[in-house]
Parts: structure tokens; C-alpha cells; sequence
């Protein structure tokens, strides 16, 4: 049987149609973000314990953190 | 259960639904419920290795009916007395336990989940060198309400732009980004690159020349056709991802438009 293939292990290329140029003035490369908007589209790789549930994980952060908006990427339960 | 939970902070919360398109790997104990060897419960594993079907557990948010979940491979790691060890790539939305149960019901002697531990959520692995603990967290929080220097955030917080890695892209000029942040869907004359692979239907992401996240898109052509057409809509908006006005409007309004 064909195995399936992972997402990560799929490779992917750029492929190129036109070539342009960006313009400093607008925007930031992600890494290069100032602080707040560093924060503000930020995420965090957590290593979750055991015991609490995905959700109360999540509000920990929210209040450790001073934050107004939080979510998680698929529940991890008990 | 414990492992890689990523968490989303403010408006990089947008992003979420990008995981559920992003696939898991578990590490998993499973109690055997009597004596089976070890010859016996490798291919058993190895069967699984397919697309699956299951009812959702009895406990589950979502509506029970039955649904069909890919496993991307299944790895026999180790068997001590009635505990088996394994890692398991699967889809997102595949439930361990129930796993287990069926592996147990084809073994003949039953089995249920006794620990799990997500060892990976799309883009995001327990080897990352930004893998942090709560406990991290509130410290390197606290660090830099203290000191205030930049390189303490990217010690424990990775742009959202990280999370959509395993998804196709599409490259676009700065003329094009304000529209498509307004909820314009994506013309031709606008892209600039475009992933391999991309398929009509595709979920894709939608970057500046800078690497920033425009929007997610679901894709109306296939790569081949974005790279030939030269106008009509190659894909059609989902979520944008950044604010309006970030780059300058450089589109026009009414009839003339």
C-alpha cells in the first residue's frame, strides 16, 4: 500500500511569474517586528503538563502575559 | 496528556484554523489488556498505516458520525510487559484512544491508551529551539517587562508566519496586499511566486514580498494556470491575517475600478 505522506515531509517549490521589489517603508519582515506587533502576531511553541486542560493552559498564558486574545492549535486534553 | 500545544497571542490568533489543516505526531503507551508478542503486534501497527475510519468517542466536542482520518505512519518503539510503545503521524482530528481500543480488538486481547504525548503540531516540534514550558514562559515574560530588550521575546515567541510553513504559498506584490487585507480576492496580475503543488480547492497562504503573512486563500486554480493567466481570480480569500493599511491603497473605488 502507497504510504501517505506527512504534510511536513511534503517539498514544495517557489515558483516564479514576475519579479517586483518591496518598498521599506511598508510593513516588517516577521523577525524584524517591532515588540507590541512582535507580540500582537506572535505564537508560542508550548510544552503542555500534565493535569490542566488545553483551555486552562491557554489562560494561564493569557494572564501571565496581560493579554486580551488568546487561542490553541487543537485541544490536547487532560 | 502532554506535549506541543501551540498557543496563538492577539491577533495572531487568526491563524488557529491553519492547524487543523497541519497534521500530529503522538508518542503513545497503550495497555494491553493480556499477553501478546512482539511479532504480533508489528504488523498490526503497520495496518493502520492508511486512511482510517472512526466514530468519535462518546466525550468529544464534535457531532458523532463516522469520518475518515489518514495515518501517516505508524512506528513500533518498544513492548514491555503489557505496555506497548509507539509514535503515530496522523491527521489532525485522530483520536489516539480510540486507536488503541481497535488496535486491542484486532489483537484479540483489548487495549486502551495509558499515556500520550504530542510530539509535533504542524510546523511545530518538541526539538524547536523556542519550545518553552509555562514555567518560561512567565519568566522570560517577566524579563522582558524588566529589561525591556527585543531579543528576550523571540527567545519564546515565534511569528504566526511560522505556523503556516507546511502550507503552499503565494508570493504577492506590494500593489496587491491593502486589497486582498480589505477581503478582495487574489488576481493574476498581482502574484509573484507560487508553490508547487498547489491544487484547485488547495488551502494556501498568502505572503508580502517580506514574508508576511497576508491571508490564508483557498486556491481556484492549480500552480500551472497562476503561473500562465494573466487575469481572473486565481484564489479566493478566507482569513486576512493583517490589518488594513499596512501597506498603502493603491486600488481604486467605483465604476472606473
Amino acid at each position: 500500500m502507497p504510504r501517505i505522506i506527512p504534510p511536513w515531509e511534503i517539498k514544495r517549490e517557489l515558483l516564479t511569474k514576475a519579479e517586483d521589489t518591496t518598498n521599506p517603508k511598508y510593513g516588517h519582515r516577521p523577525s524584524e517586528r517591532p515588540a507590541k506587533e512582535y507580540i500582537q502576531y506572535g505564537t508560542i511553541n508550548l510544552d503542555k503538563p500534565a493535569g490542566p486542560t488545553s483551555h486552562e493552559v491557554a489562560a494561564w498564558v493569557k494572564k501571565i502575559m496581560h493579554l486580551n486574545n488568546i487561542g490553541h492549535g487543537g485541544t490536547l486534553e487532560a | 496528556m502532554t506535549g506541543i500545544l501551540p498557543i496563538t497571542l492577539e491577533d495572531a490568533t487568526k491563524v488557529v484554523q491553519a492547524f487543523l489543516y497541519s497534521g500530529k505526531e503522538y508518542v503513545c503507551v497503550m495497555k494491553l489488556h493480556g499477553d501478546v508478542k512482539e511479532e504480533q503486534i508489528k504488523p498490526v501497527l503497520k495496518e493502520f498505516e492508511d486512511e482510517i475510519y472512526q466514530r468519535p468517542p462518546l466525550r468529544s466536542s464534535v457531532k458523532r458520525q463516522l469520518r475518515t482520518r489518514r495515518i501517516y505512519y505508524m512506528d513500533y518503539l518498544e513492548l514491555d510487559g503489557r505496555n506497548v510503545l509507539f509514535k503515530v503521524g496522523c491527521e489532525a482530528g485522530t483520536y489516539i484512544r480510540k486507536l488503541c481500543f481497535d488496535i486491542g480488538e484486532i489483537l484479540g486481547a483489548g487495549a486502551h491508551m495509558q499515556e500520550l504525548r504530542r510530539t509535533r503540531s504542524g510546523s511545530f516540534t518538541e526539538t524547536s529551539a523556542t519550545k518553552v514550558t509555562l514555567h518560561d514562559v512567565a519568566y522570560w515574560f517577566g524579563e522582558w517587562e524588566e529589561k525591556k530588550d527585543e531579543a528576550i521575546l523571540h527567545k519564546f515567541i515565534e511569528p504566526m508566519e511560522n505556523a503556516l510553513v507546511l502550507l503552499p504559498k503565494i508570493v504577492v506584490r506590494d500593489s496587491a496586499v491593502d486589497a486582498l487585507c480589505h477581503g478582495a480576492n487574489l488576481t493574476a496580475p498581482g502574484v509573484l511566486s507560487v508553490g508547487s503543488g498547489i491544487e484547485k480547492g488547495s488551502i494556501l497562504g498568502i505572503f508580502t514580498l517580506k514574508g508576511e503573512a497576508v491571508a490564508l486563500a483557498k486556491a481556484l486554480a492549480s500552480t500551472e494556470e497562476m503561473l500562465d493567466l494573466k487575469h481572473g481570480t486565481v484564489a479566493g480569500l478566507q482569513r486576512v491575517l493583517m490589518p488594513r493599511g499596512t501597506y498603502p491603497r493603491v486600488w481604486k473605488t467605483g465604476s472606473g475600478a
